[in-house]
Parts: structure tokens; C-alpha cells; sequence
């Protein structure tokens, strides 16, 4: 009976947590952004102490983007979220939980950092890949993850949609031909980027990984640059890292001032060189200046020129029965 | 009222019959409910589309291929743990309820690196030309690992309570060991092989975390339906995700209720020869 009360015991104290009145913020995440989480909440905790003279702690979750979002409507107390593709927020506009205007409340877009679909490929490049064209070549084997699954791929899609689309002068029926070729080319249909990662390295499946360019330097830096070379293509779509406070979380637990600041640190320059150190392209001019070499030039085009917006391209290319779902059919 | 070995039938069945309502009936009816808010023809639509029904193909064909597998498999093994008296017995006994308390993706990611082409058993497959990983095999790999313990599990009790003697009293009439098998020892296990099967089945129907990471996941050809569930999920498209879970729900629940009389004809069976 003793021991019954004792493992109660713990279990309540488990459940409770560390008994503190410090205030403490939850921040919902995209999958591949753990590693530079830690590290951006590690500089902004002893900032925060330093401005307010408060102490706080940063939690964290990550997962694909559109789960995150449910989660948070379901009832994940995320004060802030900074996910991997602006439809997810939208997503939480729709529902009541963050204000419609949130792209205004932060420079950028609200968007602190962003990246492009790249390419990694096996040492040496043994098939000589340079650009999207080489993607629907019989023999080059691509791996990306299931873009219905992961806003990772979503990007990748759309920036091989939008290569074809510069190619063939707009002629609907190539672009689809063209993407369904690279398709066709997918041997493996990871549901998210990291698990497509595994596949690429640690399988040894697919001759090119196309991921955002965040994470090939990450791969590249972990596995060895004697293993991997990064290859940027001649043209890509403009990935942004948007992020919002969740008004209806603040609102409730009384954390507005902390998950503001914590978003406004994302900018500040410390913010930024960890952003960068990570891989991922700031807009930070000193920031950016002292980065330029890790960063090859690439032309950028966005969601909004190319396919007339999130919204847009959602219900054109990702819907059910949409255009992928077409190419999917098509196999 | 007749007096109960377990006293307040009342209070236990009114408090059984609402935790079963609240933990097992009412998610099952809200997803009823959200699927049922799709019109008649919405509803079919989605559930007979292309893609839909090749990820049923998939799912019951490898079910069905890992349940039969596991069959032959577990009913060996309960045979051998019951019957043989081998060092390590007690050990492997342990073991087969592993694939119950790891997590299904723990199990999914640790058979891919074993079966892909570069793994330990993927790179010998592979010299026979044999695929697993990112096949449909890889599929039934991944179902059967997960669903091992349900046919141990229930043959193993039964098979303990079988008495020796009703093999060897056959022996002695001069049946042969087969005709012993088919005969005496098989009736005995349908009831427990039967409900080691429907669980095998519905548990392969429904797995999700194991299989995706060796699937391969192509729509049209490895693509599960627990998958596509979670896609439309992805969309936000709650209805089309209800309508194609209730698929797989009624596909279950029939399946449950087909063995149910079965075994209950099996159990009638076994008792008018006992009889």
C-alpha cells in the first residue's frame, strides 16, 4: 500500500512538473528546426532575463506544420507558433486563433529567415546534376517527401512546377508532363523531410535529395562534405519561416509581452547568426554580409507571382483531386 | 435475485457500459458523424476513387498475407513454448510480446534499416533479387512483426490446457499423425486460432507507424489506406478522412463478426464431440 501512495506520489509530482513561477512559453514548430530551436531559445532566455529582469523558459514541439496547426485548434497551448508555410497560419486565422493581419506584425512578412527547395547529391555528383531538368532524366533516381504530407516537398513541387513553367512558356499539359516525370522518378514517399533525409543518407535510396537548403548544409556538415555536395539550381521558389503569436493562448494565459518578445528576438541580430549559422538566409544586412559565402546566388521567385498566392496554388495543386493528385493518378 | 460471485451487478455493468460508451463508442460515432455529414454521393466519391481503392487492395491483401503467415508462424511458436522444455524457453517467451510495447515507429524504422538494399538482410535478399523495404512485402514485413503475439498469445492458454492424453488415446486407435492433427488437435484450437486471426487481421488493417517507413509509400502501389486517411487529414479534409477510416472501420467490424460466429459454431462443435 505504501509503495502504491509513493509511485502516486510521483506520479503526481511528474505530472505537475517543477513547482515555478517563472514564466514559461510554448513554441509549435515545423519538423526540421529542433536543432536550431534549441539554440535560438538557449541566447533567448539570458536576453530576456537582461531586458525585463524575468526569468522564463522556452518549450518546444515539433512536427509537420499542418499537424501542428491542428494540434493548436485542438487544444495545443502554443503561444507562438513558427511554422514552415503560411497556410498553416492561415489555417489558424480561419479558426479564430490568430489575428487576420499577422503577416504585419512582424518585419518581413512576419517571416525572420527563409530558404529555398536545393538539391544534395552523392560525392562527386556521378550524375552530373545541376538544375530541374535533370530530375526527369530516366536515370536519376529523386527523393523528396510526400508533398500531401510535408510543406518541405509542398515548396519542392512548386518550384519544379514553376522552373517548367518558365521553360515551356506557360503550356500547361508540358509543366504537368514535366512534374510527373520527376514524380515518376520518386522511388520512396517519405511523410515528412527528416524521414526523407534517412532515406537518402542512411538507406542510400535516390541519387538527389531535395530538401530546403537548411537542411542539405545540415546533412552535408553532419555526414561529412566528403559524402554530400550541395547543388543549387539556376532558379527556386522562395520558402518563408512565417511566424505569429497565437492571440487566443496569450490572451488566455496572459504571456503576450514574453511570446512578442521572443518572436522579436528572431530578428534581432544575435537571433538572425544563429538563424544563418543554421543554414537558413536572413535578411539582416551585416547578418547576411558576414554569411555571403555560404550562400550561392540563386534566382528566387514567390508563391504570390508565380501562383497567385497560398490560397491559390492550395486549391489548384493540393487539394483533393487537385493537379498532384492528378500526377499521382497519372502513375 | 439469484446471488453473484461478484457482488453490485448493477453498478458494475452501468459503470462498464459507460466507460465502453465514452472511450470506444463515442470517437467511433463522431467519426460516423463526421463522414455521415458528407452527402450520399460526396461519400462514394471518395471512397471508390482510384486511389482509395488501390490503398484497400494493399492494405487487406498484405493483412491477409501477414495474418496467414503469422498463423502458420505462431501457432509453431505457442506449439514450442508449451510443449518443449528448451534452455532460453522462459526468454523467448518474453520476446514475443516485444512487438505489443514498441513503438510501432521504433519497429517500422529499425525493419527498414535491416530489409533496405544496404541492411543486413536487404543487401543478401537483394543478391536473390528480392525487394522488401519500399515493396508491398516490406508492407507485410511490418504488419506481421506488429501483429506476431495475438495468435501466440491466444493459442498458448489454449494449448496449455490440452491434455496430452487425447493425443496419445488417438495414438493407441491407430490414428496417424496428421489425422491426429486434423482431427483432434485442430478442432480443439479453431475457437482460440480464430480470435488470434481477427485480431492479427484488424491490428494489420489499422497499423500505421510501422508500415510507412517501409512502405515506400507510392500512391496506387504501397500506399496504405491508414495513410491516405492521415493525407486528407493533412488537408484538412476531416470528411474525406472520416469517409475512407469508416472503410476501414466497417472492414474490421465485419471481419470481427464473420470469426465471432465462427467461433461460436467452432466452440459449439468441439463441445458436441466432447459431449
Amino acid at each position: 500500500m505504501n509503495r502504491l501512495i509513493l509511485a502516486g506520489a510521483a506520479l503526481a509530482a511528474i505530472l505537475a512538473g517543477p513547482a515555478s513561477a517563472q514564466d514559461k512559453i510554448l513554441n509549435a514548430s515545423y519538423d526540421v528546426a529542433r536543432e536550431l530551436f534549441v539554440q535560438e531559445n538557449a541566447a533567448f532566455v539570458p536576453q530576456y532575463k537582461a531586458d525585463t529582469g524575468k526569468d522564463i523558459s522556452v518549450d518546444q514541439s515539433h512536427a509537420g506544420t499542418s499537424k501542428q496547426a491542428r494540434a493548436v485548434v485542438e487544444g495545443l497551448e502554443a503561444d507562438v507558433v513558427t511554422f514552415n508555410q503560411v497556410i498553416d497560419i492561415d489555417f489558424l486565422v480561419k479558426n479564430g486563433f490568430v489575428s487576420d493581419d499577422w503577416k504585419n506584425d512582424f518585419p518581413n512578412n512576419s517571416s525572420p529567415w527563409y530558404s529555398l527547395p536545393s538539391f544534395l547529391v552523392r560525392a562527386g555528383n556521378p550524375k552530373g546534376i545541376k538544375d530541374w531538368n535533370d530530375l526527369v532524366r530516366d536515370d536519376v533516381k529523386v527523393i523528396f517527401p510526400n508533398p500531401k504530407t510535408s510543406g518541405n516537398a509542398r515548396y519542392t513541387y512548386l518550384a519544379a512546377t514553376a522552373y517548367a513553367r518558365e521553360a515551356f512558356d506557360n503550356d500547361e499539359a508540358k509543366v504537368k508532363e514535366f512534374v510527373a516525370k520527376i514524380f515518376a522518378n520518386v522511388p520512396v514517399f517519405d511523410t515528412g523531410g527528416r524521414a526523407s533525409t534517412t532515406t537518402f543518407v542512411e538507406r542510400e535510396v535516390g541519387d538527389v535529395l531535395i530538401t530546403f537548403e537548411s537542411e542539405t548544409r545540415g546533412i552535408a556538415k553532419e555526414f561529412g562534405e566528403d559524402k554530400f555536395e550541395r547543388v543549387t539550381p539556376s532558379v527556386s521558389l522562395l520558402a518563408e519561416f512565417p511566424v505569429a503569436i497565437v492571440d487566443k493562448v496569450v490572451d488566455k494565459k496572459g504571456t503576450r509581452e514574453a511570446a512578442k518578445a521572443y518572436l522579436e528576438f528572431l530578428y534581432s541580430p544575435e537571433g538572425q547568426k544563429i538563424a544563418a549559422e543554421n543554414g537558413n538566409r536572413v535578411n539582416d544586412e551585416a547578418v547576411a554580409e558576414a554569411f555571403k559565402g555560404e550562400f550561392p546566388e540563386v534566382r528566387l521567385v514567390t508563391v504570390e507571382d508565380v501562383f497567385g498566392g497560398w490560397d491559390k496554388a492550395q486549391e489548384e495543386h493540393f487539394a483533393s483531386g487537385a493537379l498532384l493528385d492528378q500526377i499521382y493518378g497519372d502513375r | 435475485m439469484r446471488r453473484r460471485v461478484l457482488p453490485g451487478l448493477t453498478l458494475s455493468l452501468g459503470i462498464t457500459l459507460f466507460y465502453v460508451g465514452l472511450i470506444v463508442v463515442l470517437p467511433l460515432g463522431a467519426l460516423v458523424f463526421k463522414a455521415a455529414s458528407l452527402g450520399p454521393e460526396d461519400y462514394w466519391r471518395i471512397v471508390s476513387s482510384a486511389r482509395a481503392v488501390a490503398s484497400y487492395r494493399v492494405t487487406v491483401l498484405s493483412a491477409l498475407a501477414a495474418t496467414a503467415f503469422n498463423l502458420v508462424f505462431g501457432m509453431a511458436l505457442a506449439w514450442v513454448l508449451v510443449r518443449y522444455r528448451f534452455p532460453g524457453r522462459r526468454l523467448i517467451d518474453a520476446i514475443v510480446d516485444l512487438p505489443f510495447a514498441l513503438p510501432t515507429a521504433v519497429a517500422g524504422i529499425a525493419l527498414t534499416t535491416l530489409f533496405a538494399q544496404n541492411g543486413w538482410f536487404g543487401s543478401v535478399l537483394a543478391e536473390a533479387g528480392i525487394k522488401v523495404a519500399y515493396t508491398p512485402l516490406g508492407i507485410m514485413v511490418a504488419m506481421s512483426f506488429t501483429s506476431l503475439p495475438f495468435i501466440v498469445r491466444t493459442v498458448q492458454p489454449v494449448l496449455e490446457d490440452l491434455d496430452p492424453a487425447l493425443e496419445e488415446a488417438a495414438q493407441t486407435l491407430g490414428g496417424s499423425d496428421g489425422a491426429i492433427f486434423m482431427r483432434v488437435i485442430l478442432p480443439l484450437l479453431t475457437p482460440a486460432l480464430l480470435a488470434g486471426v481477427s485480431l492479427s487481421f484488424a491490428r494489420s488493417l489499422g497499423e500505421f507507424g510501422a508500415i510507412i517507413f517501409i512502405a515506400g509509400n507510392q500512391p496506387m502501389e504501397t500506399e496504405i489506406t491508414a495513410l491516405l486517411t492521415f493525407i486528407r487529414l493533412e488537408e484538412y479534409d476531416y470528411q474525406a478522412a472520416a469517409a475512407i477510416a469508416s472503410v476501414l472501420l466497417i472492414t474490421a467490424f465485419v471481419m470481427l463478426a464473420i470469426t465471432n460466429l465462427m467461433q461460436a459454431r467452432a466452440l459449439r462443435y468441439t463441445e458436441k464431440t466432447r459431449a
